[in-house]
């Protein structure tokens, strides 16, 4: 029976997934992922492609919230940013997809590194009130600018495409989904085992004495701003490639608000809260709706109580996770896994 | 000037309060410098004027000759200082490992490029760090059992010690402790002595250090500064400080219990 995982190297020790077992189920969730759009249905896809746009937001934001500590409510924002960055990009200067994909990107970052000047000198909920304001006026702006945003009309983005193959449905438009998350999933996770991970959690944690040992806060700071919207950046540009269209009601406040439901419930600084997060808060209003479905099935001509009954459910969800689960899902994983590695002697 | 760290003529103020008044002091290469003096001193505030917390309104402080009171203070460990704090002050959600990896901050190189491949140059760059820190630092503070541990489960005898930790991690020229036994046990506040002793010895470090515990100070002390409501009131080896008639006065004005106190 193992008692316990012996390692010889530091490579060993270092590394993320460390035993054989993890490694296994790890690469059964990679064989899912490859079969996945091959048996779903379409609106399965539409679920996992809602839920990778989730996923990259919800990883970038918790760098800056989660691990950083630097509330931000302009994360819809940064998206609107990148999202409209590439629309202009492809339709009006003809610039490929794939390339308006790090534009969005950097052209997001730019704007986070300006809308995180305040964190130098104001934090918690001060800061949280400064970034709610980026968000107020980058809506302003996407409105109002119309002769670049057409305003409330929006922008038609043609779908992506390789050598004439359009990524036009749901399946194809999968697998770039599917790519850019894995990348944006692996990039946090080292981000956050090396030098400048530990610097931002420094941050959070005790920021005078990051200070003490030569950590420049100004610039990890902007740092973790501008990684941060670069993420939002990229899942902008994807979305409004996805839905083919791009107007300034796709970037509410509530869209900052649900990210940061979502690395709250997910777990705040861990990049697998974040995953978990996203998965959750888009796959459990779709399952509530199911529900009703079967439930206005049953009990035909009360659709009126249960449809707004779906949110309540959700927002108990919420709520409920905050009070029993402050430190998230990922804190269940961990528990779980801690569970069957101690089985049966859990001391 | 042949002090290593030279304080001159430091003068600092909050609104009316004078808590540093004119002091003038200086620390040689390799010694263990110890400042003592009731509550209030200034003894912590003469520390944070060091690491630039503070900027003094007047004087100057000088490392090798290059003045420090211009600096920012995230600038003050990559010329060689590093410090302890009073309340100890980790990275309480992160595990001792990564608090003193963190302390090797200013000697790494990777940012968001290589720090997010990570393979290559940075995944080189953190394994020599953890063998440094393996072979060096959790070796002699003797806590290996506890390196994984998450640092605010640990208890306040060990988080001192990983404080220290994360200090050495910089690599330091100077070494500014303040209060490193306070709160310990006999054993505990032994060991701590043992450990400034070997780090003094064996790597070469000059220690700065702030400390209630006579019997510590008098033990381990090259040379001792007094502070009172800030002014320096005496400074010289533990053996004229111990018998010097204002020390003893500043310390509780009555002379029989002083004596008893100061050992």
């Amino acid at each position: 029976m193992r008692c316990g995982d012996f390692k010889e190297t530091y490579v060993k020790d270092e590394e993320i997934f460390q035993s054989l077992f993890v490694k296994f189920w790890l690469g059964v969730l990679f064989v899912f992922l490859i079969i996945f759009p091959f048996v779903a249905n379409q609106y399965l896809l539409y679920i996992a492609n809602m839920i990778g746009f989730a996923v990259i937001g919800a990883v970038g934001l918790n760098l800056l919230t989660g691990f950083t500590g630097q509330i931000s409510l302009g994360h819809a924002a940064f998206i609107g940013i990148g999202g409209y960055t590439s629309a202009i990009l492809v339709t009006r200067l003809g610039f490929s997809f794939w390339l308006s994909i790090p534009f969005a990107g950097l052209v997001a970052a730019a704007a986070g590194l300006v809308i995180g000047i305040p964190s130098l000198r104001v934090k918690g909920l001060y800061l949280c009130i400064a970034t709610l304001a980026a968000q107020f006026i980058f809506e302003f702006i996407f409105v109002h600018w119309e002769s670049l945003t057409n305003g409330i009309t929006g922008i038609n983005v043609p779908p992506p495409a390789i050598a004439g193959f359009e990524f036009n449905t749901e399946k194809r438009f999968y697998w770039i989904t599917l790519v850019v998350v894995i990348l944006a999933v692996i990039y946090a996770r080292n981000l956050v085992r090396s030098r400048m991970g530990r610097a931002f959690m420094a941050i959070r944690d005790r920021d005078l004495s990051a200070e003490i040992i030569g950590i420049n806060l100004f610039r990890y700071k902007l740092s973790a701003f501008a990684i941060s919207s670069f993420y939002a950046g990229v899942v902008g540009a994807l979305w409004i490639s996805y839905l083919k269209v791009i107007t300034p009601e796709h970037f509410p406040l509530l869209l900052s608000i649900e990210y940061l439901a979502m690395i709250i419930v997910g777990g705040l600084g861990s990049v697998l809260g974040a995953i978990f997060g996203g998965i959750f808060m888009t796959l459990v209003p779709e399952i509530l709706s199911f529900l009703a479905g079967i439930v206005k099935s049953i009990l035909p001509g009360r659709e009126a109580i249960f449809e707004p009954l779906k949110n309540v459910i959700f927002g108990l969800l919420i709520i409920l996770f905050l009070i029993f689960e402050p430190r998230g899902l990922a804190e269940i994983w961990n528990r779980v896994k801690s569970f069957f590695r101690l089985w049966p002697f859990s001391y | 000037m042949d002090y290593q760290l030279s304080v001159n003529d430091v003068h600092l103020s909050f609104g009316g309060l004078q808590a540093l008044n004119g002091v003038s002091t200086g620390v040689n290469e390799g010694e263990i410098f110890s400042i003592i003096g009731p509550n209030g001193a200034g003894k912590t505030c003469l520390l944070n004027c060091i690491n630039r917390f503070y900027r003094p309104q007047k004087g100057s402080i000088k490392l090798e000759g290059r003045d420090l009171t211009r600096l920012s203070p995230h600038k003050i460990p990559g010329l060689g200082i590093a410090r302890t704090f009073q309340n100890v002050e980790l990275f309480s959600h992160m595990s001792v490992l990564d608090n003193i990896r963190l302390g090797a901050h200013i000697h790494l190189k990777s940012g968001f490029l290589t720090g997010g491949i990570y393979f290559g140059p940075c995944r080189n760059e953190e394994m020599n760090l953890r063998r440094h820190i393996e072979n060096e630092i959790i070796d002699l503070l003797e806590i290996e059992q506890i390196r994984k541990s998450i640092v605010y489960s640990l208890p306040y005898g060990l988080q001192k010690r990983v404080e220290l930790g994360r200090a050495l991690a910089m690599q330091p020229k100077i070494l500014l402790l303040d209060e490193p036994a306070t709160g310990m046990n006999l054993e505990e506040t032994e060991d701590m002595a043992r450990f400034i002793l070997d780090i003094n010895e064996e790597w070469g470090i000059t220690i700065v250090l702030i400390e209630h515990d006579m019997g510590v100070v008098m033990d381990i002390s090259d040379r001792v500064c007094v502070l009172d409501f800030g002014v320096k009131i005496a400074e010289g080896v533990p053996e004229e400080i111990r018998h010097n008639e204002q020390v003893i006065k500043a310390y509780l004005g009555e002379q029989d219990l002083t004596l008893s106190r100061l050992g």
